[in-house]
């Protein structure tokens, strides 16, 4: 009876400890909407209130006519997605290589993926700025797109190495004895496996190459190239003023991709990864 | 468990269409007509301001197909960054905005051109020479100062005009001691929680040491070396110590406004909380658009010391890389964007002043409504910041000031702690910047 109750004071507690997670999680995404609908003399109330009093779209009006959001939105989403498309594509076969074969070069090699993940953005930005220039792939988003490729890139690998070794070697020797070879082995049974590991990478890199601000600000120059994040900064003026109501706005629809394709494919994601892991 | 093709196809067309897409938003090539080409990255960011900056930039195109002007948007977050890298590349804009304080490490370092032999005399007998002084660095001038603001104090007019206490004017403003002793007054007539004044300082060294200079404060010293000291002298301790007066001593400045952003001092304001809060001048559009309906609120100068009402600022510049390959034609339009009509354009969508002599005698920039004209009253006050020439400032003010003012401001270290730290610290870290 008294494990009973501690159970479930236990549990209960585990649900509070969850839903102050949430909440803390949701905090600036809820506030960030509620300050998209309110007009400018609710963004400066003394007290403020989750609800807008008088809710408005102005803001996101305004921030339509101010910047150019959905040129901007265009050029983000093809940089993401190409970037996500790339990176796996070159990481799959990788990840697999360093999952099965282990030696020398596989611990090297991923030592070097791990170094690489602390090397920060303004060690590397003028070196890759100099190649870019002259490979004439500045003010291009094919330049950037090969960044975002080589910065997605180790940690993509990274995770696609953990999946490649959730997958039962015995399956792979199971399809040998049936006389599959090496290549169709990869194809028809490893590779349905990874398929969850690999939407989840491809994920990855999209939202990370979706968010990145500050490459985008450095290698492109004209408005017409310019990334969401880059033009959602000319909402800020000096000293940490901003324009808040047209800046939530936009913010809010540049969050919005993100949401969208995790509400998709989460569900693949976990179904996938319990359906590599039984052997049936 | 084979492959689905339908999805493989799927997939290859998706590519197909990515492959597409990128290779046609990459860059063009340049037309080769003789036509010249600048880029002129703003970093206007408020509606008004890009309006008028776009607008002239249409008008020069207009007036001049053969020097063609490129809007580039920048942003005030990011400029530094921003164009460092593109000066390593080799790929900065030819006509570039920003303030006097971000420039010493680009004009030291030979980024950006100087315009002496370059400008025009129209325009640098129109800007004073205090403004000039902002941006000379060396022997050469690497910008033009063309918008300012000063710090003013905003009040609520209702809590002013009833408290009985002397209403400050250009002309005759408070002295500091005046002022320590009317946040005394408005806080006891106002009640609990609520303050005379409230100091937004989340960046406290700027604002400390421009409004310093009205009371004699210098803190950075040239010797006949040429080389720079930090001295903490009584004129240095007066803004200072009143600010610590207020928030430790009286309790007529809200403690909890310290680490704030202007912004973040409004709702304060508006609910009535503080009676007055020391802002840069273009706050007032902020003022303007969130104030709430009948709310009623003035500007008076900030408080003035044994140096009178001057106070310290870091003009918005327009400078030219020195890797432009048409220096001349840069400033051909720079001082077509700063003729004086052009200057109150850009001064009325910024809210600002313009440096220029001229537009400053528009007069739409002396009416009584919003405060221009007290502003105006207090443009020929107005000098370059100290130190922002100042080689090692930036970490100055990042690793030693910047804390030992906050605490300073808080009560954790007294005066002496805070010289120490300011002089001793200090003069270590310019120091090595001037070996």
């Amino acid at each position: 009876m008294t494990a009973q109750r501690i159970g479930r004071a236990g549990r209960a507690g585990q649900y509070a400890a969850l839903l102050a997670y949430l909440v803390f999680l949701a905090f600036p995404f809820l506030w960030l909407i509620s300050t998209a609908f309110k007009p400018p003399r609710e963004l400066g109330s003394l007290h403020p209130t989750w609800i807008p009093e008088d809710p408005t779209l102005a803001n996101f009006r305004q921030a339509f006519d101010e910047q150019p959001l959905l040129r901007a939105a265009g050029n983000s989403l093809v940089a993401a997605l190409a970037a996500a498309l790339v990176a796996v594509v070159i990481a799959t076969p990788m990840a697999y290589v360093m999952a099965r074969n282990r030696g020398r070069l596989t611990t090297a090699a991923t030592g070097w993926v791990v170094v690489s993940q602390a090397f920060p953005f303004v060690l590397v930005i003028i070196p890759l700025f100099l190649i870019l220039k002259n490979f004439h792939l500045i003010n291009t988003l094919s330049g950037l797109i090969m960044v975002y490729v080589v910065w997605s890139l180790p940690f993509a690998l990274w995770m696609l190495v953990g999946y490649v070794r959730a997958v039962p070697r015995e399956l792979e020797e199971a399809a040998a004895v049936d006389g599959a070879g090496r290549l169709r082995t990869l194809v028809s049974v490893t590779a349905p496996l990874l398929a969850p590991g690999i939407v989840a990478t491809a994920l990855f890199a999209f939202i990370t190459a979706w968010n990145e601000f500050f490459f985008a600000l450095v290698l492109l120059k004209t408005p017409e190239k310019q990334t969401l994040p880059v033009v959602l900064t000319h909402f800020l003026g000096a000293e940490g003023v901003a324009d808040l109501g047209p800046l939530a706005a936009a913010a809010f629809l540049a969050t919005i991709p993100s949401l969208v394709i995790f509400a998709i494919i989460q569900k693949r994601i976990t179904g996938g990864m319990l359906a590599g892991a039984v052997k049936s | 468990m084979g492959v689905r093709k339908p999805r493989s196809r799927a997939l290859t067309a998706a590519v197909a269409a990515l492959v597409l897409l990128v290779t046609g938003c990459s860059g063009g090539q340049a037309r080769d007509d003789g036509t010249i080409r600048l880029r002129f990255q703003s970093l206007a960011w408020q509606k008004e301001s890009v309006d008028a900056n776009k607008e002239l930039v249409e008008e020069w195109n207009a007036a001049h197909p053969d020097i063609q002007v490129e809007y580039v948007q920048g942003s005030w977050d990011s400029v530094h960054d921003q164009l460092l890298t593109s000066f390593e590349g080799g790929e900065a804009p030819d006509i570039i905005h920003d303030a006097s304080d971000d420039l010493a490490d680009f004009a030291y370092g030979g980024r950006l051109a100087d315009l002496s032999e370059l400008l025009p005399e129209r325009l640098r007998s129109d800007i004073p020479e205090q403004s000039w002084e902002s941006t000379t660095f060396g022997d050469g001038i690497h910008g033009v100062p063309f918008l300012q603001e000063p710090r003013v104090l905003i009040a609520n007019k209702k809590i002013l005009e009833s408290s009985g206490v002397r209403v400050p004017t250009a002309e005759k403003p408070w002295s500091w001691a005046e002022f320590r002793q009317v946040t005394k007054d408005l806080t006891a007539r106002m009640g609990e929680g609520k303050y005379g004044i409230a100091w937004p300082l989340k960046e406290p060294v700027s604002v400390t040491l421009n409004l310093g200079l009205s009371a004699g404060g210098r803190l950075f010293h040239m010797g006949d070396d040429g080389k720079v000291t930090i001295d903490f002298t009584e004129g240095d301790s007066v803004v200072p110590g009143t600010i610590h007066d207020q928030v430790d001593v009286d309790g007529s400045a809200s403690r909890s406004t310290l680490g704030m952003g202007g912004s973040d001092s409004l709702p304060g304001f508006f609910g009535g909380k503080y009676a007055m809060v020391p802002l840069g001048f273009s706050y007032r559009q902020q003022i303007v658009q969130q104030a709430p309906e009948g709310f009623e609120w003035t500007v008076l100068p900030a408080p003035a010391g044994a140096g009178g009402p001057l106070q310290g600022v870091s003009p918005q510049t327009l400078s030219v890389s020195e890797d432009s390959a048409h220096k001349k034609e840069a400033v051909q339009f720079i001082d077509f964007m700063l003729r004086p009509p052009n200057m109150v354009r850009l001064a009325k969508g910024d809210w600002m002043l313009p440096t220029g002599i001229q537009a400053l005698k528009d007069p739409a920039l002396h009416t009584q409504k919003d405060g221009w004209a007290t502003g105006a009253a207090l443009a020929a006050d107005l000098r370059p910041a100290p130190a922002q020439s100042v080689r090692g400032y930036p970490e100055w003010k990042d690793k030693v000031a910047t804390p030992a003012y906050q605490e300073y401001y808080s009560g954790a270290i007294d005066e002496d702690e805070l010289r120490k730290r300011l002089v001793e610290d200090g003069n270590l870290v310019l120091a090595r910047y001037q070996r």
